[in-house]
């Protein structure tokens, strides 16, 4: 191996990427895009439920819980008349669920002190189902709560849940949201674009008159990382930057731990951008296979949007070899939470195997041939 | 000593059904300091051949040795030591013309002290000196050519080995492209070989292989080779008229392996030694003259003795009715991108059922001015006509009356020839009877037959060829156009590919043709020569080459010609800006 060689490789690849507006792009202005939406566009909050309330026979305890929810931020509550218009608005999407006070809550809240209320919920949308059902659980029982020491009575509740949310308070999924989305960009750069430039390589040519010199497989290897894995760091910078600066999200953790770890991302990301190029060798089968294999689990399969405990057993098992799974995990909880070592070495372990399969692989299966 | 031995080397692509032979069973050995020429039809293995001297495909052989490193190997130490030109040499095009060098130089690990004296010599040799800073994107084809030789002589290699090297590169360039390699065996002692479809280029090696379906037909020094024809070459000199319908008449007579317009006369090889004989009306045109055999004729006769005879089909009878108005007028017509001028004030007009040729090199805006004659492209400014009307605003009924092959590969390469023939004759709307008499007459005329079940995308080039005309010609178009037809194909099937298109001409069809190759401008009636953008000269050949004969030049060719007028015009444009 030879610094002139290798040198003179990656300043070539430098070049290329500044005066080509296309990996700017994927690498740059992608991100940005995607930063944007997420940090603006897209929440897992439910907020602003519309509620349509029925009620048979307004009392003034019937008007106190009402209110209770129409201070709530969650609701937006609107009267029905009856049962049916109710159903009729939930059925045109007009409302998220019903809330109906049927006409013996007001004597079974006197008499047994419990009131007894009717939810239907627009089950379509299970995430949000839940949530409603939560809110309205949750602002029923503070109010039978405050109706009974009004009263002076005390409330037959055996056990009452005083909840502490803990890392992440305001339950504001834009944090939990950023931090993974960092992997998602790193996965970008790292495989995507890895993989579409070497592939370009071999489109125009340029590959075959690279091979016919004195260069090692191991200096053109290293020629494509080094320059993507600065860009990719670079990448991780501003999404960084942009996560704690712009979204406000808290970063408890060391910036040592998260650029350690998002080094090692990095690198599996790569050796999976460059498995992808020894294999394709046209720009349109390299981006379908990287999206495929790697950006969407990315995406669906690291916990990063959906949580893998709650995915069937054999997918959990799949998402052991998806490594921004392990990256997402050390993200979140550098983070929202600080420098947990068990988590770190934990996943940075998992990371670290994957990393070397894919460098490995793609060092092995790299041939200085045609064939 | 030999800088190349190969002993039993055979290659092949592809597993089971697909399995394709490139090689098979070659043995050669290339003397150090040698120029050495690989000729032979597409797909005879000439790349494969190269590539795996290379060192970059996977050899089966007995023996395989490049300047004493044994390969597969030594590749790594071998590469060191050659220069190796692809077929598309792959220059960095977002580079600049330095940075393609230093690159190279890097790669070679060439000390920096010593690089600027190398560049210096490099960049004078193929004058892009004061291209230096500019963009290898930017730069015309020719150029391109000459860097891509420039990168691979930066270290300076032992061994060069070039794949077609001057294809698609004009005259000039072609001049200067080998005058360079010359250079390189003269002074350095470098060892060549080089693949090319030029046969004068081949002639001018100290040996030529002669290579067809992987296997190596004939080898020798190119008069070693040619000299068994001797006596079979001869020449009819001053034909008065029509020579295309002359030369389709000679070539279906027994005994005549090839018939090539030469000038105003044609140049036939027979098969047997002795003049031709011409029956009844054709000896009006006098007896013609024995003249030196060449490397051509060997090329010629020794793959037509191979392959079953192409019956070139006799054109019909011209329809009297001929008329001489003008079915293409162009008047003016510009093609601006950005600053860049790709076509500049072109006027031109072309008469019915005559062959048009637009001559000149890559980038000379042949291919554009094409595009905006079929409407692919508006104009900048300019009026154009074809068949009457303007084919930008025209309905689709006038743009039925064209035909259009493209430069590019333009087939469904996973659809089998009767499917692509099939899909044509719908897009063109043809039904059920007509369609299927078309598509036979397709099969039986462009001689498919053999191939019906076979994908386009696997045919041999000839045959692409071959299919991409039939499919242009599914609807019986008056005017047809040919963008650059017989880039890339040999010798052989340009042959035939031009008795198609005279047959084509002399049955009504108006064809207009785009080529890189001079000698080729002799089957046209009419043609203009362009260079970046501009008209050099328009007339038919005769008068073309006649503008350029002077006393020491009683003869010139196409070439000379095109490479005088060029070089008077880049005085004023090039040099300029």
């Amino acid at each position: 191996m030879k610094v002139m060689r290798l040198s003179g490789l990656m300043r070539k690849e430098v070049y290329e990427i500044l005066r080509d507006p296309s990996s700017i792009a994927i690498a740059f202005v992608l991100p940005l895009v995607l930063l944007l939406i997420f940090g603006y566009g897209v929440s897992l909050d439910a907020r602003h439920i519309s509620m349509a309330e029925v009620v048979d026979h307004p009392t003034q305890l019937t008007a106190s819980f009402l209110a209770e929810l129409q201070r709530s931020p969650w609701f937006r509550p609107s009267i029905y008349p009856d049962q049916a218009s109710a159903e009729q608005a939930l059925l045109h999407g007009r409302a998220d669920a019903i809330l109906w006070l049927r006409s013996d809550f007001t004597r079974l809240s006197y008499s047994s002190g419990s009131a007894p209320i009717h939810l239907t919920v627009n089950g379509v949308d299970a995430n949000q189902a839940r949530i409603i059902e939560n809110y309205v659980n949750g602002t029923w029982r503070l109010w039978l709560q405050q109706e009974a020491a009004r009263q002076g009575t005390h409330l037959a509740t055996p056990v009452v849940a005083d909840t502490r949310v803990w890392f992440n308070p305001a339950l504001r999924s834009r944090d939990y949201l950023i931090p993974g989305l960092i992997a998602i960009i790193m996965t970008l750069i790292g495989a995507l674009l890895t993989a579409l430039v070497v592939a370009r390589e071999w489109e125009r040519g340029t590959m075959e008159g690279i091979m016919v010199t004195p260069v090692g497989k191991t200096e053109i290897l290293l020629g494509k990382l080094v320059p993507y894995f600065v860009m990719g760091m670079g990448g991780m910078m501003m999404s960084t930057a942009m996560a704690v600066f712009l979204f406000d999200v808290p970063l408890r953790g060391s910036l040592l731990v998260l650029f350690g770890t998002g080094a090692l991302f990095l690198l599996t990301a790569l050796g999976m951008g460059l498995v992808i190029s020894v294999l394709a060798r046209s720009q349109f089968v390299a981006a379908m296979v990287a999206i495929v294999t790697t950006f969407l689990p990315a995406f669906i399969l690291s916990g990063f949007l959906f949580d893998i405990r709650s995915m069937p057993q054999v997918i959990q098992v799949l998402t052991h070899i998806v490594a921004a799974r392990y990256f997402v995990t050390v993200l979140q909880s550098t983070f929202l939470a600080g420098d947990i070592w068990p988590v770190i070495l934990r996943n940075g372990l998992g990371m670290a195997i994957l990393c070397m399969f894919f460098l490995g692989i793609a060092l092995l299966r790299f041939r200085k041939r045609l064939d | 000593m030999d800088a190349v031995v190969v002993r039993s080397l055979s290659k092949s692509f592809g597993k089971g059904a697909a399995r394709r032979d490139a090689l098979k069973n070659v043995s050669l050995q290339i003397p150090a300091g040698s120029m050495t020429a690989l000729i032979g039809p597409d797909g005879a293995g000439k790349t494969t051949l190269l590539r795996l001297l290379a060192g970059i495909l996977m050899p089966v052989a007995e023996e395989i040795r490049v300047l004493d490193h044994p390969l597969p190997k030594g590749a790594l130490a071998l590469q060191g030591q050659i220069g190796y030109m692809p077929q598309r040499f792959g220059l960095y095009e977002d580079l600049t013309v330095e940075e393609n060098l230093n690159l190279f130089a890097d790669l070679h690990s060439i000390p920096r002290k010593m690089r600027e004296g190398r560049f210096a010599e490099l960049l004078t040799m193929t004058a892009l000196g004061p291209f230096r800073k500019r963009r290898a994107g930017q730069l015309s084809g020719g150029m391109k050519q000459k860097l891509g030789l420039a990168c691979t002589l930066i270290h300076p290699p032992q061994l060069l080995l070039l794949d077609e090297a001057s294809v698609g590169v004009d005259p000039i360039s072609r001049r200067e492209l080998w005058s360079i390699i010359h250079q390189q065996v003269v002074s350095q002692n470098v060892t060549v070989l080089l693949s090319t479809a030029y046969m004068d280029e081949a002639e001018r090696c100290d040996h030529v292989i002669l290579l067809h379906e992987g296997e190596i037909l004939a080898q020798g020094n190119p008069v070693q080779l040619a000299a068994p024809l001797q006596g079979h070459a001869f020449v009819l000199e001053n034909i008065p008229t029509a020579p295309r319908n002359l030369q389709a008449n000679i070539a279906q007579l027994p005994g005549v392996v090839d018939v090539v317009i030469q000038g105003d006369g044609l140049r036939i090889v027979m098969e047997q030694a002795g003049p031709p004989v011409l029956p009844g009306k054709l000896a009006v045109y006098g007896t013609p003259k024995a003249v030196p055999a060449r490397l051509e004729d060997a090329f010629v006769s020794l793959l037509f003795s191979r392959s079953p005879h192409h019956s070139i089909p006799l054109p019909p009878q011209r329809d009297t009715a001929h008329d001489d108005a003008a079915v293409v007028e162009v008047k003016d017509l510009s093609r601006y991108f950005g600053a860049f001028a790709a076509v500049k004030n072109v006027s031109f007009s072309v008469r019915k059922g005559e062959i048009f040729g637009l001559l000149g090199a890559n980038g000379a805006g042949k291919s554009t001015t094409f595009r905006m004659l079929c409407g692919l492209l508006p104009s900048s400014s300019g009026t154009l006509r074809v068949a009457g009307v303007d084919l930008r605003t025209a309905t689709a009924a006038a743009r039925a009356r064209i035909g259009y092959v493209s430069q590019k590969f333009s087939l469904y390469g996973s659809l089998s020839v009767q499917q692509n023939l099939s899909f044509f004759a719908a897009a063109y709307g043809l039904e059920k009877q007509h369609k299927q008499d078309r598509m036979a007459w397709a099969l039986e005329e462009l001689e498919l037959k053999d191939y019906t079940t076979m994908n386009a995308g696997s045919l041999p080039l000839g045959y692409q060829q071959r299919l991409a005309l039939a499919c242009a010609l599914m609807h019986e178009p008056s005017i047809l156009f040919l963008d650059e037809p017989t880039s890339g194909v040999d010798p052989l099937a340009r042959r035939e590919f031009w008795a198609r298109v005279n047959a084509l001409a002399e049955g009504g069809t108006t064809c207009l043709v785009t080529t890189h190759f001079m000698e080729e401008a002799e089957y046209c009636d009419h043609l203009v020569l362009m260079s970046l953008g501009e008209i050099l000269a328009q007339g038919t050949p005769t008068e073309i080459k006649e503008r350029v004969r002077r006393p020491d030049r009683p003869k010139p060719s196409m070439e000379d010609a095109f490479i005088s007028l060029i070089e008077e015009h880049e005085q004023t444009s090039r040099r300029a800006s």
